[in-house]
C-alpha cells in the first residue's frame, strides 16, 4: 500500500493546479452545504428554546387538600412525559403575576389566583397530540378545575417544525447532490489527465485495485482538505454574522468532525465512481 | 471446461525457425473470430500457435488484423467465437481479474513507447515491477542488469525526452522484460525510428528471443521481414493468408 500513497502523494506535487482546484471546488460546495447546515441548525436552536416555553397548567379547585393535591403533583411527576412539575401556592402565583406584568401589580390581590401545578415536558414530548393526552389525563383529577397550555401556539409550532424539517431535507439533500456531483467532476478530471498513466500501468499488469487505490486515497485527501477548508470558510461566516447580524449558534465539535469526514466520504465515492468508470470504458 | 483445439486446423507442434525446439506452446489461436460493433469484422477463423522460445513477425497492411491479434493476447479485446488461450489461461474461461495475472506474463511494446514522461529511465522500468507488488529490494540491481543488456546503463537518470526514440524504445523493451515475460509482443515497435534505429531494435529483439523469450512482431517493414528467417504469419483482410512455417490451406502465397 505504501506505492499507492506514494503515487497519491506524487499526484498533488506533479499537477498543484489541477489538485488545488479539486480542493477548493470540494470545498466551495461543502461550504454551501455547511453555510445551509448552520441556518437549519440555528432554525431548529429557536424552535426548541421556542418550545421550551411550552407548559401546561392544571389549575387546583380551591381548598383541597394539601396531601390530596401532594399526591397528585407526585403521580404527575412519574408521567413518563413529564420533565418537571411543580406546586404552584396562590401566594407564589401573585408573586408571579405580579412579577411578570409589572404595571397591573395593584390590580392583583391575595387570593384572587387558584393554586396549580406547572408541567414542563420532556423534549420530544412537546407536540400537540402529547400535550392534549397529557392534558387530558391532568383532567381526571376532581380537583382539577381547568388545563391550560395555549392549544393554537403548540400546534402553530408543531407546523413551523414540519415545515422547517421539510424544507431542510429537500434543501440539505440537494446541496449534498449537487457536492457530490461537483466533487465528481473534479476528480474525473484528475483521472482524465492521467488516462495515459492508467493505460500503462494496466498493460503492465496491474489490477483494477492497483491502479484504483491511488486515486481512492488521493480522492479521500482532498475530500478532507476540502472539507477542512469549507469547515475554516463556515466558521468564519459565522463568526461574520455573529459580530455584524446577529449572534448564530456553531456547529458543536462532534457536527465539525462529522462534517469533515462527509468531505472524506464524497471525495472517496467521488473517485470511486470516476475510476470505477474509466477503467470499464477502457 | 476448455474446447481442446480441433488439430485439423490448428498448426499445433510446429517449431519454431530460431532452432529452439520445444513443444510448450505459448499462444494457441483456434478458429479466432473478432467483430467489433463499429467496424464490423475484423478477424475470420484464425488459427496459429507459437511456440515457446519461437521469433514470429505479424505482417500486412494497415487494417488487416495485426493490431487486434496482438489486443486479443493481451486481452484488450476478447474473440467473437474462437479461442485464444495465452500459456494456461483461456479466453473462454478468462475472467476481468485474471487479465492482470495474463499480462505479467507478457511483455508488450508499442510503437509510441508509453513511457511515463515525468520520470526517469530507472523509475518507469521500476513501475512495472512495483505494480506486480515486487519487493523493492534487489529492484535496482536487476534494473541495472536489464538497462545494461538494452544498452542503456548510462541512461538510467534520465528523462524520457532527453532520449532518441531508439531509446526510448529501448527503455520500453526493459520495461516489457522486467517482469520475464514468457512472449514479447511488439506492435510496430520501429514504426517511429529510422532505419538505424530500427536495425539496432530488431538486433535486440533477436538478442532477447536468443535467451528463451518468444517474440511476437507485428510490423509492415517489409525489408525488415525479408532480411531476417523468421516465421512470418500474414494477415489480410482478417485472414491468416501466409504462415511460413506451415502452408495455410486454401491460401495462395503472397508474392514476397
Amino acid at each position: 500500500m505504501t506505492l499507492a500513497w506514494r503515487e497519491a502523494l506524487l499526484a498533488f506535487r506533479r499537477s498543484p493546479m489541477l489538485s488545488a482546484l479539486s480542493v477548493t471546488t470540494i470545498a466551495f460546495s461543502l461550504f454551501a452545504f455547511g453555510l445551509f447546515g448552520l441556518v437549519a441548525l440555528n432554525i431548529r436552536e429557536a424552535l426548541t428554546r421556542l418550545e421550551d416555553r411550552v407548559e401546561i397548567r392544571a389549575f387546583v379547585a380551591d381548598r383541597t387538600p394539601a396531601e390530596a393535591a401532594a399526591t397528585a403533583l407526585g403521580d404527575v411527576q412519574a408521567f413518563p412525559e413529564v420533565a418537571t412539575a411543580a406546586l404552584i401556592t396562590p401566594a407564589q402565583a401573585l408573586e408571579r403575576a405580579r412579577r411578570e406584568l409589572g404595571e397591573f401589580s395593584d390590580v392583583f390581590d391575595a387570593g384572587i389566583l387558584p393554586a396549580s401545578i406547572d408541567i414542563k415536558l420532556k423534549p420530544g414530548f412537546r407536540d400537540p397530540a402529547t400535550v392534549r393526552a397529557v392534558a387530558a389525563r391532568l383532567r381526571t383529577y376532581d380537583f382539577i378545575e381547568d388545563v391550560r397550555y395555549g392549544e393554537e401556539w403548540v400546534e402553530k409550532l408543531q407546523e413551523i417544525r414540519n415545515v422547517a424539517t421539510l424544507a431542510g431535507t429537500g434543501l440539505g439533500l440537494t446541496f449534498a447532490i449537487v457536492a457530490v456531483i461537483i466533487i465528481g467532476s473534479t476528480i474525473r478530471m484528475a483521472v482524465l489527465a492521467r488516462a495515459r498513466e492508467i493505460a500503462i500501468m494496466r498493460v503492465v499488469g496491474a489490477t483494477d485495485g492497483f491502479v484504483r487505490a491511488p486515486f481512492l486515497i488521493e480522492g479521500a485527501l482532498k475530500g478532507t482538505l476540502g472539507g477542512i477548508l469549507a469547515l475554516v470558510m463556515t466558521w468564519t461566516a459565522s463568526e461574520l454574522i455573529g459580530r455584524y447580524v446577529f449572534a448564530a449558534e456553531f456547529f458543536d465539535v462532534r457536527l465539525a468532525i462529522v462534517g469533515i469526514f462527509a468531505g472524506t466520504v464524497i471525495g472517496l465515492a467521488g473517485s470511486a465512481f470516476s475510476v470505477g468508470r474509466h477503467l470499464k470504458a477502457v | 471446461m476448455t474446447p481442446e483445439p480441433a488439430t485439423g486446423t490448428s498448426p499445433g507442434g510446429l517449431s519454431g525457425h530460431t532452432g529452439t525446439h520445444s513443444a510448450a506452446t505459448v499462444i494457441r489461436f483456434t478458429r479466432v473470430r473478432k467483430e467489433y460493433a463499429r467496424t464490423g469484422l475484423a478477424l475470420k477463423d484464425v488459427s496459429f500457435a507459437v511456440n515457446k522460445g519461437e521469433f514470429v513477425f505479424l505482417t500486412g497492411p494497415s487494417g488487416a488484423g495485426k493490431s487486434t491479434i496482438l489486443k486479443l493476447i493481451f486481452a484488450e479485446e476478447r474473440p467473437t467465437a474462437g479461442e485464444v488461450k495465452i500459456a494456461t489461461l483461456s479466453s473462454a474461461t478468462m475472467r476481468h481479474r485474471d487479465i492482470a495475472k495474463l499480462r505479467r506474463k507478457l511483455g508488450i511494446v508499442f510503437q509510441d513507447f508509453r513511457l511515463l514522461e515525468d520520470r526517469t529511465v530507472e523509475q518507469n522500468i521500476a513501475f512495472a515491477l512495483e505494480v506486480t507488488g515486487a519487493p523493492r529490494a534487489g529492484m535496482s540491481g536487476r534494473i541495472g542488469r536489464l538497462l545494461t543488456q538494452v544498452g542503456l546503463a548510462s541512461k538510467a537518470q534520465a528523462l524520457p525526452r532527453e532520449l532518441s526514440g531508439g531509446e526510448q524504445q529501448r527503455v520500453a523493451i526493459a520495461r516489457a522484460l522486467v517482469n520475464d515475460p514468457l512472449v514479447l509482443l511488439a506492435d510496430e515497435p520501429t514504426g517511429n525510428l529510422d532505419e538505424r534505429a530500427t536495425r539496432g531494435i530488431f538486433q535486440l529483439l533477436r538478442e532477447i528471443n536468443a535467451t528463451g523469450t518468444a517474440v511476437m512482431m507485428a510490423t509492415h517493414d517489409l525489408d525488415l521481414v525479408k532480411r531476417s528467417d523468421c516465421r512470418t504469419l500474414e494477415i489480410n483482410h482478417g485472414q491468416l493468408v501466409l504462415d511460413s512455417a506451415e502452408p495455410v490451406p486454401g491460401a495462395s502465397p503472397p508474392a514476397r
